[in-house]
């Protein structure tokens, strides 16, 4: 069996003009990762630069209202650039200087990712480019304009679906064009090996800090941890720290669009099946010939026919568990935390919220739930205004 | 002699590329036939792929006409089965991991046995994953074609030794299409390969005239042409095949 895997999933399925690129890429990680100086100076950009460690917010009304259990919000939205993707991308912006590159590409669906990519990059003086789904820009204009300020050029990607994934094949075709120079800042915990394991490595501080911080507030470990689902990064980050805690009830929420019962969905653990696509052996949403399927989403970052080889196989094992939240729900969440706490969460992290919403009043009051609060809203408000009819262009 | 020797049997190997169903099954067909009374020495048939990474933009244009128009991995079978018939031409099918993998690799495996396929080119199978194929091919006799590229460097050996048929070599960065200029990389790497063992060596990426095709040939044993092709039948349509076939004669007597 090759390299990167998580039970069957993973691996590395990628064209060999890019396979020196994944193994020099593993050898400077397994390199760095353990260096005092680069971890020293990742340490003092997620704390001086970002903001870390983010803050385990007691959400004390919507526990009130909900009459379950307790509810804490992990607050990733607060991190510097709004969203959880910060952790990876100064972690993979940082290797990428020191590996001698000068270049970093990107992939991005609501634009979090590339939004903090091309921030690391500006920090860093690294050139940047941005791949973005034709859809994904006129969903997410504003961030198309945020990305170009930080000195990012972004690409409006034509083929396919003009989605996210379109948007990873074009990322994928422009790092075989110029691999010399260019690192691809990955965004999920998806592709080929190592990119699983390196954004996983970066992503898990939140678990890390989540354990500390509610052992501080409540003297025990959470009885759930749940987090939107993708590819899973701020998922796998939210979860990864817990894996051997068998007594915390870990759940991914991913995204049933219209309903998984529609052609309208971006549900892969609950409809997709096993494939090979973009590096990874994992679920995939597809037809029974292979070709994958159009999912969709009103959420631009999980708008994605797969999943992340780990979660793939934490769902086989039935270490956590996956469920699917409808647009519906997910904007009566993202209006409810906007009222309930004052806090206007990522529509792709209102899914979280949905479920929260749901499972928290069948609990009792003495189990707590932390939810992953994996970005800000802000990026999403017209869009919600325009979900429910009001006619506002950013 | 197997029938990927005897395409390079006689000199220098052409062998043309089409996505299989642009713009139907049924010109697919004739093309493939056409081709081969050409002077095509093998023809690679892709299997077209909802997201093929490794092409540029033509190749995706043919890939989704194809699938826009109903093809299926079923579909194309029986269209070789037709073709087979007839015509004896080599084939090898060009398609990504997940077509394969998601039709059941044995069971497509043994319909490329059945059907006549000689051999298949996965691009996103690279040498670290082809165990996912290599079992399946052995058991039905369908080479599975290595590739290497100019950052394979210190791989090649590695790949070559375990090659089988012959090695698809990717002349330059990037994807498939059409390149002005074609490096230097082409010579370089199959020099390497030739040092490992004694297997023919066809380039691919990026040849589009006669000129670069001669040039391609003077130092390999073969010349892989899609993007070129491809435009040709995007242009042409349904009217294509005399286009197709008069390019593929020219090629082939420029190789020569």
């Amino acid at each position: 069996m090759s390299k990167g895997r998580f039970g069957v999933h993973g691996g590395q399925y990628i064209p060999e003009l890019l396979m020196n690129a994944v193994i020099e890429l593993e050898e400077a990680y397994n390199h760095f990762k353990d260096d005092p100086q680069f971890t020293a100076e990742l340490n003092d950009l997620l704390k001086n630069y970002a903001g870390r460690p983010s803050l385990l917010y007691y959400a004390e009304k919507m526990t009130k209202d909900l009459k379950g259990a307790k509810v804490y919000l992990k607050r990733e939205d607060l991190n510097h650039t709004g969203s959880h993707k910060i952790n990876n991308v100064l972690g993979q912006v940082l290797l990428a200087k020191r590996m001698g590159k000068t270049r970093v590409i990107a992939e991005t669906g609501a634009g979090q990712h590339g939004v903090a990519t091309a921030t690391a990059a500006a920090l860093m003086g690294m050139e940047c480019e941005i791949f973005m789904g034709k859809e994904d820009t006129e969903r997410q204009a504003l961030n198309v304009f945020r990305m170009e300020l930080l000195g990012a050029k972004v690409h409006a990607v034509t083929s396919g679906t003009q989605t996210l994934k379109d948007a990873v094949n074009e990322t994928m075709r422009e790092w075989s064009k110029r691999v010399h120079d260019t690192h691809y800042v990955l965004g999920s915990v998806m592709g080929p090996h190592p990119f699983p394991t390196i954004v996983r490595d970066f992503q898990s501080i939140i678990s890390r800090e989540i354990k500390k911080q509610i052992i501080e507030k409540e003297g025990k470990l959470p009885d759930v941890v749940m987090a939107c689902v993708g590819g899973g990064s701020n998922a796998i980050g939210a979860f990864y720290d817990f894996i051997g805690d068998s007594s915390v009830q870990l759940i991914g929420c991913e995204a049933a669009g219209h309903g998984v019962d529609t052609d309208k969905h971006a549900a892969t653990m609950t409809k997709g099946t096993l494939g090979i696509f973009h590096g990874m052996k994992s679920y995939f949403c597809q037809d029974e010939y292979g070709q994958i399927a159009p999912v969709y989403s009103i959420s631009a970052g999980l708008d994605y026919p797969g999943v992340g080889p780990e979660h793939a196989n934490l769902r086989d094992t039935g270490r956590a568990q996956y469920v699917a939240i409808t647009d519906d729900e997910a904007v009566g969440a993202f209006e409810y935390l906007s009222r309930t706490e004052g806090i206007i969460p990522a529509i792709e992290s209102s899914h979280a919220v949905a479920y929260a919403m749901k499972l928290a009043p069948t609990m009792s009051k003495d189990q707590v739930i932390v939810v992953c609060l994996s970005g800000r809203g802000d990026k999403d408000v017209a869009a919600i205004a325009r979900y429910r009819g009001v006619q506002i262009y950013e | 002699m197997n029938k990927l020797e005897q395409a390079f049997s006689s000199g220098k190997a052409f062998i043309p590329f089409i996505t299989a169903g642009d713009p139907s099954l049924e010109i697919t067909e004739q093309l493939v036939l056409k081709m081969a009374e050409a002077g095509a020495d093998l023809i690679e048939l892709g299997i077209p792929f909802s997201d093929p990474v490794a092409e540029g933009p033509v190749i995706q244009e043919a890939d989704y006409r194809a699938l826009s128009g109903g093809v299926t991995t079923d579909k194309i079978f029986d269209m070789v089965e037709r073709v087979r018939k007839s015509c004896n031409v080599p084939i090898a099918f060009m398609t990504y991991a997940n077509p394969i993998f998601s039709y059941g690799t044995e069971k497509f495996l043994r319909k490329c046995s059945d059907t006549g396929i000689d051999a298949v080119i996965v691009p996103d199978i690279p040498f670290e994953e082809k165990e996912e194929l290599a079992p399946f091919c052995k058991e039905y006799d369908v080479k599975l074609i290595s590739m290497i590229a100019p950052t394979s460097k210190e791989r090649v050996r590695m790949i070559v030794e375990e090659a089988e048929g012959f090695v698809y070599c990717v002349s330059s960065m990037g994807v498939t299409g059409v390149r002005d200029e074609i490096g230097n990389d082409a010579k370089e790497m199959i020099k390497q390969v030739k040092a490992v063992k004694d297997i023919p060596c066809a380039i691919g990426f990026g040849i589009s005239n006669p000129e670069q095709a001669a040039e391609m040939a003077r130092f390999s044993d073969g010349v892989i042409v899609g993007s070129a092709i491809v435009k040709i039948i995007a242009q042409y349509g349904v009217e294509c095949i005399p286009h197709v076939e008069a390019y593929v004669r020219e090629m082939k007597s420029a190789i020569k």
